[in-house]
């Protein structure tokens, strides 16, 4: 217990244990409901924690590389159509390319968001709101605006719906993507470097570390994290779809965010990450077998943001 | 006019931070017509008491009293409403509003309930014309001025609030010396009409040169308070540190002059370096002189990489050129270090741990392949620590929980970590209380020793001459006078900062 | 240096938004078969009330160094309630437009009551809201439709000559002192009337100076004894506000309402472009509502291009994307052109 309360203790852990708190009482909740209402107690199945958390490696991919961005207070807002994109241009390429090509467009989204924000210094929310409108024409001009019709390659399909061990493959590819984050991030310069970037970048400038690279290495990291997403999400339903990548920003940001990862960058910790994104998919699951109409789903789910927020402790009162 | 009842008296005051003690029992009380010196170290509890008394923190413990009758103040505001305004050491302009908008930020003028920018205006030029800053234009933006020009708008800004009390923190730290004399003009003036100052500076010269009674602070409790003069400066020191003090500086050595290590010839940039020449070599530490805004800053980051569009011949070690980036000026074969103006926002991330800061220029280093190795990284940091004698609790705490004289020992030690062989400083005291300067001064005679290669601009004369082996001194972005040995006395860099001998 | 010099070297972003705006603006209607005329002008009016009103409700918290995703959200949710309540008796109708307005500006004033006292910041408790406030457009307009009283809806979407005559005043708009400005779109002086009687008086006053001050030095403007929180508050509710009336007048615009989540989203992120084109910085402490207003309207003159010069509609996110990245990548030349690089980061 002593261990625990030690973690409880660094603020940067507080909203994680929160966080997890949470989750406990979503899966206590939604099971007393359906324990009450069908008698049955579905949340518990290892199957369908698998089946959810499958669903989940999707979002939790996209949030890895969002957290990367958002520690040096940037923001990703072209990750929907970068998402689309690669799943679009992995398809249609298809064969042994497929997943190559995604993951290029992946990096060359980045590599353009990175360079608006960090050599042209134009604040990321507004330049990768462009990029994504960019992106989403050229898909468009590229599908003439229909469902693509190509399908994803076997091994894209596989590593989305494929079992190992009876666990789904998403969710290993889900927790490699995982690891390698997290490592960048604890145990190397680059890690230490984003921190440093987005706690004051002046400083970190005039410590000699390259900032530039920094904040073009975090968006290339988001535009890669996007393109896997959206290859996976082909695999899953064997195409590419418009809009495809739409429904994963906010819950992204939402994730990374509820996971104690400050909005104004430099702290927060990868596991907090991918407990708001445990959070999040469970929330929505529950949501989905109370039957709950969209109208209060948006409203819980706005709430329960803002609800979390507010117990994780307030922001300094100045920030001179 | 001082009269029996304190205009302000605060008895057994006391703050805590986190459990820290910032004030405790603190009885202080100041008068009508005074000028009141605040003496003590950094962490001594100064600025807590300034933020008592101008509202910006409510105290623990204990209660203050204005003219006899008990207050307490809920924010800045109500303090300035009762008459005590404070210029604070972070200064508290807005940077993208105007002069005029800042001078009368809180409680402009007004017509038909709404702001009356003519009016503001006139307020602003009659404000300005009283401290002689008529040069400020009322309608520029905040943003457009230099330090010194903000910290003059700011104290026309306090004496626009009709002060009873005046709190002046750290506030001539930036003035040039003709700004420091209108003020102490302006104080004698406020002292004339009643008002009570509070003055709080590390430089004890101006300390002695202006007020009236002294108060010690150490260790967040009010050691003792007297009138000037009554007390020798070495018994002051003494009072602030609890020690004895030795020698202020260390001794210089006396030995022929290195080969240079750094050269810079005819350096242009824009129009605030206008042919610079300077030389510095192994186990030298030159100083760089001046009016403040003569060039000295740009010179500093130019040789760090920061500056584009640098022109002139410079060597650094066996490279000719600048370096392209500070990233790069850290990496050659000849390492430069700088620590800059601000520490706050250039030298420090201070929401990161202290750890964090002190490695940040050095993670290359402590790691092994792509990854950090731990017992490096810890082995440098408490290297670091031990080496400069910083206070710290943990590594792992931010190292805004530490004093200013602490962090920027962090900033100093983060660079050291690198092994630098030039190592430029750009006002690094500033700020900063009398024992951790001390050892600045002895950490920057150490580092020359070892071979390194100095170049200290500052803006306090007896540093340049306690510290400097030569000092330069700058004149509208130019090298017009070297001083050397002896002759770097205060006559000798007063003289060429205002370019004397080439007026005459 | 002189007055117009100064002014106009502090204001350099938002006279190269009213350049670029009269441009394109003046070059749409020479090559519009009927450009210059009053039904072009009223149409093109029409369609950019509502994202103006966005955009400078998006304007002041970003003052304030914040950002409000709420705004699109709010606008659809008195779209909405304006699809149900603008209608009947005339003095319904009227306590419709207040009600539909109260509703905005105080969904705002939840906005800064959550920001102020709950010190979460704007942009992360504002996503939240906007949920909640799509949520609750829903649960009023489960389905799009809905009304809105048709003389208003006529009166509010012409030209000023055609309100006079529906609300019979000026002699049914035919007054000799009236006829210079007839031909003026009523949604066009309904835009200016709100911003300059709205937005400047707020300017000059000590709340609105405050917005100004916490998005340049927040810890400054501590120190200075200026009331953050009331700042605060008011900036998020006046956001409110304006996102009402952008709401309201999409609502008469096209007699109904709609409970859109993607038009929603849409209008969220035009609305910041907008404020970017503006010339107001999303760090906060420069620009204004008046700034967002001539960046609203540039965006929505680009999106009339493609009708007149018949571009594949496929195209058309592609290029508002390119020219919104052309447009701030102009802006941002002079950052390669800084000679101080520490003056790149504030």
């Amino acid at each position: 217990m002593s261990a625990v309360s030690a973690l409880v203790a660094r603020p940067e852990n507080r909203p994680i244990a929160i966080a997890l708190g949470f989750v406990v009482a979503i899966l206590i909740v939604g099971t007393l409901y359906t324990l009450v209402m069908q008698g049955t107690a579905p949340l518990l199945s290892p199957r369908y924690l698998l089946q959810q958390l499958q669903t989940g490696a999707f979002l939790g991919i996209v949030a890895a590389g969002m957290m990367m961005v958002i520690l040096l207070a940037h923001i990703d807002l072209s990750v929907p159509w970068t998402l689309a994109a690669a799943a679009m241009m992995a398809t249609s390429v298809g064969g042994d390319l497929a997943i190559p090509t995604g993951i290029a467009v992946g990096v060359a989204v980045g590599l353009v968001n990175g360079f608006g924000v960090a050599v042209l210094r134009i604040p990321s929310m507004i330049f990768t709101l462009g990029v994504d409108s960019v992106m989403r024409g050229l898909m468009v001009a590229h599908t003439g605006g229909f469902a693509p019709r190509t399908e994803a390659t076997p091994l894209m399909r596989w590593l989305a719906s494929g079992k190992l061990l009876g666990v789904p493959m998403a969710i290993f590819v889900w927790i490699g993507v995982s690891m390698v984050v997290a490592t960048l991030l604890a145990r190397t310069a680059f890690g230490k470097a984003i921190y440093a970037t987005g706690s004051r970048e002046g400083a970190a400038y005039l410590s000699g570390i390259r900032t530039r690279l920094v904040i073009a290495g975090a968006f290339v990291a988001s535009g890669v994290s996007a393109a896997i997403a959206g290859m996976l999400l082909a695999g899953y339903s064997t195409k590419a779809y418009q809009g495809m990548g739409n429904p994963f920003l906010l819950p992204a940001i939402a994730a990374v965010v509820l996971g104690g990862t400050r909005i104004l960058g430099g702290s927060g910790r990868y596991a907090g990450t991918v407990v708001g994104v445990i959070l999040i998919v469970l929330l929505n699951s529950v949501l989905s077998i109370m039957q709950m109409p969209e109208a209060g789903r948006q409203i819980i789910y706005g709430v329960v943001i803002i609800g979390m927020l507010l117990v994780y402790g307030r922001n300094d009162k100045i920030t001179s | 006019m001082p009269t029996d009842v304190p205009h302000v008296a605060l008895t057994g005051v006391s703050k805590f931070f986190a459990g820290a003690r910032a004030l405790e029992g603190v009885d202080f009380a100041c008068r009508r017509g005074t000028i009141h010196g605040v003496l003590g170290e950094n962490g001594a509890g100064k600025s807590t008491l300034i933020k008592i008394m101008s509202g910006v923190l409510a105290p623990d413990a204990g209660e203050m009293r204005l003219d006899g009758r008990p207050v307490a103040f809920a924010s800045p505001s109500e303090a300035a409403r009762a008459g005590i305004v404070c210029i604070f050491q972070e200064l508290s302009l807005i940077p993208d509003l105007s002069v005029a908008d800042n001078i009368s930020l809180s409680d402009p003028p007004k017509r038909f309930g709404l702001i009356d920018k003519r009016a503001e205006r006139r307020r602003a030029e009659a404000l300005l014309a009283r401290i002689k800053c008529e040069d400020i234009d009322p309608r520029a933006l905040v943003r457009q001025l230099s330090l010194s020009r903000r910290q003059m708008v700011e104290i026309a800004k306090a004496i626009g609030r009709d002060p009873s009390v005046l709190i002046l923190d750290e506030a001539t730290s930036a003035l040039t010396s003709r700004d420091v004399e209108t003020v102490y003009g302006l104080l004698a003036e406020l002292k004339a009409q009643g008002v009570a100052s509070i003055f709080i500076s590390h430089r004890m010269h101006e300390v002695d040169a202006l007020c009236d009674t002294l108060s010690v602070f150490r260790n967040g409790r009010h050691v003792e308070t007297f009138a000037k003069g009554a007390r020798s400066g070495r018994e002051i020191v003494r009072l602030m540190i609890g020690r004895d003090v030795e020698a202020q500086f260390p001794p210089k050595p006396v030995r022929a002059r290195p080969a240079p290590l750094l050269t810079v010839r005819g350096m242009l940039w824009g129009d605030r370096l206008n042919g610079v020449d300077i030389a510095v070599g192994r186990g030298e530490i030159v100083g760089l002189g001046g009016l403040d805004g003569q060039g000295q800053k740009d010179l500093l980051l130019a040789l760090f990489g920061v500056l584009r569009g640098v022109e002139g011949e410079v060597t650094v070690g066996a490279a000719h050129g600048l370096p392209r980036s500070p990233a790069a000026a850290k990496s050659g074969r000849t390492r430069i270090a700088l620590v800059p103006e601000d520490r706050k926002t250039e030298g420090l991330m201070l929401a990161r741990p202290i750890a964090d800061n002190l490695l940040a220029a050095s993670y290359g280093e402590v790691s092994r392949g792509p990854f950090i190795d731990d017992g490096l990284a810890r082995a440098a940091i408490e290297d670091a620590l031990a080496k400069l004698r910083i206070k710290i609790g943990r590594p792992e705490d931010p190292v805004a929980t530490l004093s200013g004289g602490n962090q920027q020992k962090v900033v100093i030690a983060k660079w050291l970590l690198v092994h630098p062989d030039v190592i430029l400083l750009n006002d690094p005291t500033r700020g900063i209380d009398v024992g951790t300067k001390q050892e600045i001064y002895r950490l920057m005679r150490a580092l020359a020793d070892e071979g390194k290669a100095i170049l200290f601009y500052s803006t306090d004369y007896a540093e340049l001459i306690g510290c400097c082996d030569r000092v330069s001194v700058m004149y509208d972005g130019r090298i017009l006078t070297e001083l050397e040995g002896d002759g770097i006395t205060e006559e000798a860099i007063v003289a060429a900062s205002l370019n004397i001998e080439t007026a005459a | 240096m002189s007055g117009l010099r100064l002014t106009l070297q502090q204001n350099r972003a938002f006279a190269g938004a009213c350049a670029l705006l009269l441009a394109l603006w003046l070059a749409y209607n020479a090559l519009h078969p009927r450009g210059f005329s009053t039904a072009v002008l009223v149409q093109n009016a029409n369609e950019a009330v509502a994202i103006a009103f966005v955009a400078m409700a998006q304007t002041v918290p970003v003052l304030m160094g914040g950002l409000d995703l709420s705004v699109g959200a709010v606008m659809t949710l008195t779209n909405c309630i304006a699809s149900v309540l603008v209608n009947g008796a005339p003095g319904q109708i009227a306590l419709g437009i207040v009600a539909t307005l109260l509703a905005g500006t105080l969904f705002g004033a939840m906005n800064g009551l959550i920001v102020v006292y709950g010190r979460i910041q704007p942009i992360i408790a504002t996503l939240a809201t906007g949920a909640i406030a799509i949520g609750l457009a829903l649960i009023v307009r489960p389905q799009p439709g809905g009304s809105i009283d048709e003389d208003l809806s006529w009166a509010l979407t012409n030209q000023l000559s055609d309100f006079a005559e529906t609300y019979a005043i000026f002699d049914d708009g035919k007054a000799a002192w009236f006829a210079p400005f007839a031909w003026i779109p009523t949604p066009l002086v309904l835009l200016l009337v709100i911003a300059f009687g709205v937005w400047l008086p707020f300017r000059r006053s000590v709340t609105g100076r405050t917005v100004y001050a916490i998005g340049s030095a927040e810890g400054a403007a501590f120190m200075s004894g200026l009331p953050i929180a009331r700042a605060k508050l008011a900036a998020f509710t006046l956001a409110g506000f304006f996102a009402a009336c952008g709401g309201l007048y999409l609502a008469v615009q096209t007699s109904s309402g709609n409970a859109d989540v993607t038009q929603a989203g849409a209008y969220t992120l035009n609305s910041i472009a907008a404020v970017v084109l503006g010339g107001t910085s999303l760090l906060g402490g420069i620009g204004g509502a008046i700034a967002s207003l001539v960046g609203a309207l540039i965006l929505r003159v680009i999106s009339f291009y493609f009708r007149i010069l018949s571009i594949d509609p496929l195209l058309q996110p592609l290029i508002e994307g390119v020219v919104l990245l052309a447009a701030v990548s102009l802006g941002a030349v002079r950052t390669l052109r800084v000679r101080n690089r520490l003056e790149l980061f504030r």
